[in-house]
């Protein structure tokens, strides 16, 4: 009850037409939600949210699922925990300091551009700066270990002995992995997707640093309601709905991927 | 069907030789049994024959060709695993259905085979079931038929009744030896237990420390074993330890014993000759004296009933005797009883030290 306390205090404050908190007189209202449908700007955002979301998981999956393999099936001994050490770093490290991190090189005459620069023989212009992409490398590396976690753990207890038994019976490589391996480790990938696409579709530090002026999502939009704007009833309200749209694609989701599995 | 030959496989991890310039002749449809203690190398060399690791020498052949650059999957083996390793994500079906998926055989030829194959190890109503619903004796079941269905060239089993009880195992030997009768299959079975080994096999090769040492029909490894490990670690055996004198030996204590059968020794080698316990007759006298009988005098320490025969430990010169006799009901002998243990050379083996 405790840990619903504070959340249920943020449900009620979305039905207010103000903050009790501000001494201002206040009513209850639906109007909170409703500015959400009545502006088309906070579904389109909402939608380009979803879609960050989608990608940021996909490209998660695309890295952090070989990554786990590597790890769990491939390393032993001093290197795998090595490499370990080297995949959870960045998920100790303090948000801000990672996010810094890639602007530094991300931007132009940053260590990207100038590393490439020195390398090629002819001259390339890299600013990734406040771009789309730069956040979507911003978010997958701050929740790529996330997955090769979640898949670690899965694949680590597949039994090397299946991949033999896969293989003696006149299966490749490639059939073992499609018929055995990716359908025993789906448990790993639908919760790393969970974990990932979740906080992805509601973030708003990445966006904000690495975006710029490209990064206004549905996350920093509500940021706004509560850090500038000071309208929380409205953040709130966005956020719940956030929230239960989000819980539907997870409802609608995981029976198909279990079926896949 | 095929044969497969193994001809001076060594393979080593690190500094340890895990298996030592092994050769042997697998023959086309004979059943054979790799014996061995824990570590001698058993499942490295099965590994080298399915291609799951490569011997750093030596040449291996199925069905006359190398298999040197053969994948595991293009080997044609069927493999079952100490830990049945059936997939934990398919029905039993399935499990025995995937060799022939991958191989993209019809669906109909594979639902008929599939459904011969769970037939012939009797489980032919529980495909649907998935694995963790089976007891363990049918997981076995499955893994076998699974291992069968594609008709793969050689069939290895690792250990595959060692997780099994007693009376279970027992079956399974039997039917095992059924199924692979009914195909005619090669097979190739790692065990640990010597029983097991003499009840199914048609040939035995005994594994140490990464080294072939002995091979050839139970029998024979039985009546005319090589070395003393071969002697004890097949079966039980008693043995003595002295000089040859050509046709037997002479022990410490001026006893001859004279034996019918094994090596040919130069006299004066030290040398060991192997005796086993059921060949041993013992009685409380001498009886009339037989000029080619070996005779030892000793003390009864200890008797261990076993319902259809009895096993009496004789102490003699310091060395404790193995004797099973079988319980006729009239010559019970008391412990601390004098006795006198008689047998033929004929039941002597002769071993070269070492
Ligand atoms: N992959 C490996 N790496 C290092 N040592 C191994 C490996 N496989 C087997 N060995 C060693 O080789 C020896 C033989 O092992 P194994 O063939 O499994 O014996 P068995 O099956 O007869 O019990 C053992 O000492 C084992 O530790
Ligand atoms: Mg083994």
């Amino acid at each position: 009850m405790a840990i619903f306390l504070p959340l249920s205090a943020m449900v009620f404050f979305s039905f207010m037409t103000e903050l009790p908190l501000s001494g201002k007189p206040w009513a209850f209202t639906l109007g909170n939600y409703a500015a959400f449908f009545s502006q088309s700007l906070y579904l389109t955002l909402l939608l380009a949210s979803l879609r960050l979301g989608l990608e940021v998981t996909l490209w998660c999956v695309v890295i952090g699922y070989p990554a786990a393999y590597v790890l769990a099936k491939v390393l032993k001994g001093r290197s795998r925990e090595a490499i370990f050490l080297l995949v959870i770093l960045p998920f100790w490290s303090n948000g801000l300091v990672r996010i810094f991190s890639w602007a530094m090189v991300l931007r132009e005459g940053g260590i990207l551009d100038t590393a490439l620069n020195a390398v090629l023989p002819f001259k390339i212009n890299i600013d990734l700066m406040y771009s789309y992409p730069a956040v979507i490398i911003g978010l997958v590396h701050s929740y790529v270990p996330y997955m090769v976690l979640t898949c670690y753990l899965t694949l680590q207890a597949i039994d090397d002995s299946l991949i033999e038994a896969g293989r003696s019976l006149g299966a490749s490589r490639l059939q073992v992995l499609k018929r055995v391996i990716i359908p025993l480790s789906m448990p790993g990938l639908v919760a790393g997707a969970a974990l990932i696409f979740v906080p992805v579709v509601g973030s708003f530090m990445e966006p904000r640093i690495l975006g710029g002026r490209t990064g206004t999502f549905y996350g920093t939009v509500i940021e706004d309601q509560f850090v500038a704007v000071f309208n929380w009833p409205l953040g709130a309200a966005l956020s719940f709905i956030l929230l239960a749209v989000v819980l539907v694609i997870l409802a609608v989701a995981s029976p198909v991927l279990r079926r896949a599995a | 069907m095929a044969g497969v030959q193994v001809s001076d496989v060594s393979r080593s991890f690190g500094a340890h030789k895990a298996l030592d310039d092994v050769s042997i002749d697998f023959a086309d449809g004979g059943f054979y049994a790799l014996l061995g203690p824990s570590g001698s190398g058993k499942t490295t060399l099965l590994r080298q024959i399915a291609g799951f690791d490569f011997p750093d020498s030596g040449r291996i052949t199925i069905g006359g060709e190398s298999v040197e650059r053969v994948p595991v999957e293009k080997r044609r083996i069927g493999m079952v695993f100490q830990n049945y390793a059936l997939f934990p994500n398919m029905s039993v079906a399935d499990n025995v259905a995937f060799g022939l998926s991958v191989r993209g055989e019809a669906r109909a030829i594979i639902a008929t085979e599939v459904q011969r194959a769970l037939d012939l190890v009797q489980l032919g109503k529980l495909g649907g079931r998935r694995p963790h619903q089976l007891s363990g004796g049918q997981r076995q079941r499955v893994a076998l038929a699974r291992a069968i269905v594609t008709k793969p060239r050689v069939l290895l089993l690792d250990e595959p009744l060692g997780a099994l009880d007693k009376a279970l195992r027992v079956d399974m030997q039997i039917e095992l030896k059924r199924i692979q009768r009914e195909i005619g299959i090669t097979t190739i079975f790692v065990t640990h237990d010597q029983e097991e080994a003499l009840t199914m096999s048609d040939r035995i090769g005994i594994l140490r420390d990464g080294r072939l040492v002995q091979e050839g029909p139970p029998e024979e490894i039985y009546n005319r074993p090589k070395s003393e490990f071969a002697a004890t670690f097949l079966g039980d055996a008693n043995l003595f330890r002295g000089d040859t004198t050509g046709d037997g030996i002479r022990l410490p204590d001026g006893t001859a014993i004279a034996a019918g059968a094994g090596a040919k020794l130069a006299a004066g080698a030290k040398a060991s000759c192997a005796v086993r316990p059921e060949r041993i007759r013992i009685a409380t006298d001498a009886g009339a004296p037989d000029g080619t009988a070996n005779m030892l005098k000793g003390q009864v320490s200890k008797r261990i009933f076993a319902g259809n025969n009895s096993t009496y430990f004789v102490e003699r010169g310091g060395q404790t005797l193995k004797v099973i006799v079988q319980n006729t009901g009239v010559d019970r002998l008391a412990e601390g009883q004098e006795v006198v243990l008689r047998w033929s050379p004929e039941s002597t083996v002769l071993i070269a030290a070492g």
